[in-house]
């Protein structure tokens, strides 16, 4: 199994969010992320897909996005370099009257505390997968009460 | 000009001249059109025949099929019709009326959600929003439909757009899609690389499919085959496209092929499937197919190539393109151990000819009769299960186009409204429907279409009084036990059918009386030689007839490969 990351450039369409999201439903593809939004250009709108799946089942996937009528540019950024991937992450953790620990790991992730109450804080960062990953592993001990992540966006670099 | 006047008038100037459909309340504005727009609209009795009969259309004619039907159940009945297109590839544009914009989302009276509902089963879709946009749209669903790899389009046309008026309207000239370009021409290294697998190959193989009719290809084809006098086994959804004469004919492959075909799959080291999708009712046991082979496989469609087989030379392109260009590159083949091989396999395991014991009628008998009284010019079409199989083995295939069937979806009941659509794409032609008495019963209805408007369809029903296709499956791999299908149980029948041995249970309906009250002449047939009598009848009646044919219930279609079994692993019939 591996993971893909798509950057679907797409018709702004009624329903063209619900074709893409369908497509892949039909055919049995594993959507991990899916954010929809419209771009710089009125008429254009970028689909940032993640799906998981083996090798030939994604190559799969991409050849059927490409084949929709209003695809305009499907790319595969999982393996380029030069592209910022970026998720954003709310975290709402347990909180005792010390908040100290709290504090201590958002800071040693760059995340920021957004609220703290008697009862839990909330953090949010945005940042690489790995740096989202990494605050969720460090938060765990201290009693994650939920996080919503955003799934991942992406830009090409040069 | 309204909405529907503009509808109407894109349509003409596509070259629409019939459509099939049904009214109903959000369509009535377009229906009110009709009339001037000089079109013809073909009234069938339910909408999933108004888009079989379209589909049967254009696949006898090369054109794209239009169908018009009203929103709700009138757009629901026609999703079996859509997506037996759609996996078949055929060309068609569906319109469906909606609820006014202004009630979209309210659950109002026949709202159902169109664009929803034909996603996934056709090859795009159009929700209209305005009367500006209706001219464009309409102008590139049937630019859709027809390029590329054929499909149906559906376009969701809400009554208050049908209703809008505006001055004249601009017909667009141009189509702009910017993200819709088709590949016509293979890459040229992938052809030089083909071409070379092809020379060092010592039992090279072709596959041809669907592709080769959607894109006109059988004379490339031929060529191709002259040259490099490559053996080939034809799909049946290509059956036409090489003559079953053709000294390089295997036949159809795959659970009901013929034999040479499967053994040759089995057995070639280099395979060249051109517009074929590698269907799991061709390949069979998919670790078994082509085991040894350089798998080539040439298509319009990228998504097509890996899908089911893994593919060492892919060519995306057009089949006629692409043949043309390959035929230059080949090098020149001669006749040699590997064809007289296949050929050996064509002698040693001739087309099963059913029995005839107790002097009963045979299906083969029938089908053969069928296809000396319509001659060489005729379109067969055929319904599903064992009468497809064996008007699809047993008959003489000379053209492409000139045998209709539904492959991929397989849709009961499809064989009598196609016909229809067929005879009125070749009026000059026989058009013969070949039915199973279940499939019939699933749009018998279209008796009247045919009949009324003396459409000249030859409907010959197989009647062997059961679904005989499952009733076989049963018989082999499910210990006889006849689960529900025998057509003519009752409530005196037990749980457990024993078969059709002794029964004396009636059948229903008599199809000869309904053919009458339908309005159209109806014989029987019971023995060879009542067949023959019927059959000469049939032909010699101008218009539409039925002939009912009581075949032995209890024959079957052979070879046949098990389900999820390596396709050389076939099962034989005791005649066979």
């Amino acid at each position: 199994m591996r993971t893909a990351t798509i950057i679907l450039t797409v018709n702004n369409r009624v329903g063209v969010l619900a074709r893409v999201a369908g497509l892949l439903a039909s055919r049995g593809h594993n959507i991990e992320s899916i954010i929809g939004a419209p771009t710089e250009q009125p008429d254009t709108y970028k689909i940032h897909l993640v799906i998981l799946g083996p090798k030939e089942k994604i190559e799969q996937a991409k050849k059927q996005l490409n084949n929709l009528v209003d695809t305009l540019k499907l790319i595969d950024i999982s393996h380029r370099r030069r592209t910022l991937v970026r998720e954003y992450v709310l975290i709402k953790v347990r909180a005792g009257r010390d908040l100290s620990a709290i504090f201590a790991q958002a800071g040693a992730c760059d995340a920021r505390v957004l609220d703290a109450g008697p009862r839990s804080a909330t953090l949010d960062l945005a940042g690489s997968v790995r740096k989202v990953d990494r605050l969720i592993e460090r938060l765990k001990p201290l009693g994650i009460v939920e996080f919503v992540r955003s799934g991942r966006i992406a830009l090409g670099g040069r | 000009m309204t909405g529907a006047e503009i509808l109407l008038d894109v349509f003409r100037r596509e070259g629409v001249d019939i459509l099939f459909g049904y009214p109903g309340g959000v369509v009535i504005p377009v229906f009110d059109a009709l009339p001037k727009s000089g079109l013809n609209l073909v009234l069938t009795r339910h909408e999933q025949a108004a888009v079989h009969a379209a589909d049967g259309y254009a696949r006898a004619s090369g054109k794209v099929g239009v169908c018009l039907v009203t929103s709700g159940p009138g757009a629901t009945n026609s999703i079996t019709g859509l997506a037996n297109a759609k996996l078949d590839s055929v060309p068609m544009v569906f319109v469906s009326g909606q609820v006014a914009t202004s009630l979209q989302g309210t659950d109002a009276f026949q709202e159902t959600d169109m664009a929803g509902l034909t996603r996934s089963v056709c090859k795009h879709s159009y929700q209209v929003q305005s009367i500006g946009e209706l001219p464009r749209i309409i102008k590139e669903s049937f630019y859709i439909a027809r390029s590329g790899r054929p499909g149906p389009v559906a376009v969701d046309l809400p009554v208050d757009v049908a209703l809008a008026a505006r001055g004249a309207y601009a017909y667009p000239e141009s189509i702009d899609l910017p993200g819709y370009h088709p590949v016509r021409w293979g890459h040229p290294r992938r052809l030089r690389e083909l071409a070379r697998a092809l020379s060092e190959s010592r039992k090279p193989l072709l596959l041809s499919g669907g592709g080769i009719a959607a894109s006109g290809a059988a004379g490339e084809l031929a060529a191709f085959l002259e040259k490099t006098r490559i053996p080939v086994a034809v799909t049946m959804m290509g059956l036409g496209c090489v003559r079953w004469d053709h000294p390089q004919y295997l036949g159809m492959p795959g659970m009901h092929g013929r034999a040479a075909a499967n053994l040759a799959l089995s057995e070639c080291d280099c395979l060249v499937a051109v517009g074929a999708r590698f269907d799991d009712r061709v390949t069979g046991d998919k670790r078994a197919f082509a085991s040894g082979a350089v798998v080539a496989h040439i298509d319009i469609d990228p998504a097509e190539i890996g899908k089911n087989v893994r593919t060492k030379i892919p060519i995306v392109g057009d089949a006629r393109e692409v043949l043309r260009e390959l035929t230059t590159l080949v090098k020149p083949r001669s006749v040699d151990e590997w064809n007289r091989r296949t050929e050996r396999w064509v002698r040693d395991y001739p087309l099963n000819s059913g029995s005839s014991a107790g002097g009963g009628l045979s299906p083969q008998m029938v089908i053969d009769g069928l296809n000396r009284a319509a001659g060489d010019e005729a379109i067969v079409v055929t319904d599903v299960g064992q009468n497809q199989m064996w008007a699809a083995l047993g008959w003489r295939h000379l053209r492409p186009r000139a045998f209709i069937s539904s492959g991929g979806l397989g849709t009961m009941g499809f064989g009598l409204p196609a016909a229809i659509g067929a005879a009125l794409a070749c009026p000059e032609r026989n058009v013969v429907a070949v039915c199973g008495d279940g499939g019939l019963q699933m749009n018998i209805q279209e008796l009247a279409t045919a009949g009324l408007n003396r459409i000249p369809v030859k409907i010959a029903v197989l009647n062997n009084m059961c679904l005989g296709m499952v009733r076989q499956w049963q018989e082999l791999f499910w210990g006889k036990r006849y689960s529900k299908t025998c057509l003519r149980q009752g409530p005196e029948c037990g749980p457990e059918c024993p078969g059709p041995e002794g029964c004396q249970r009636p059948y229903k309906p008599d199809f000869v009386r309904a053919a009458e009250a339908f309005g159209l002449p109806g014989f029987r047939a019971r023995t060879p030689a009542e067949a023959g009598d019927v059959i000469e009848a049939g032909f010699r009646l101008p218009g539409p007839v039925l002939m009912e044919f009581m075949i032995q219930p209890e024959e079957n279609v052979f070879p046949m490969v098990p389900a999820g079994r390596p396709i050389r692993e076939m099962v034989f019939g005791d005649s066979a």
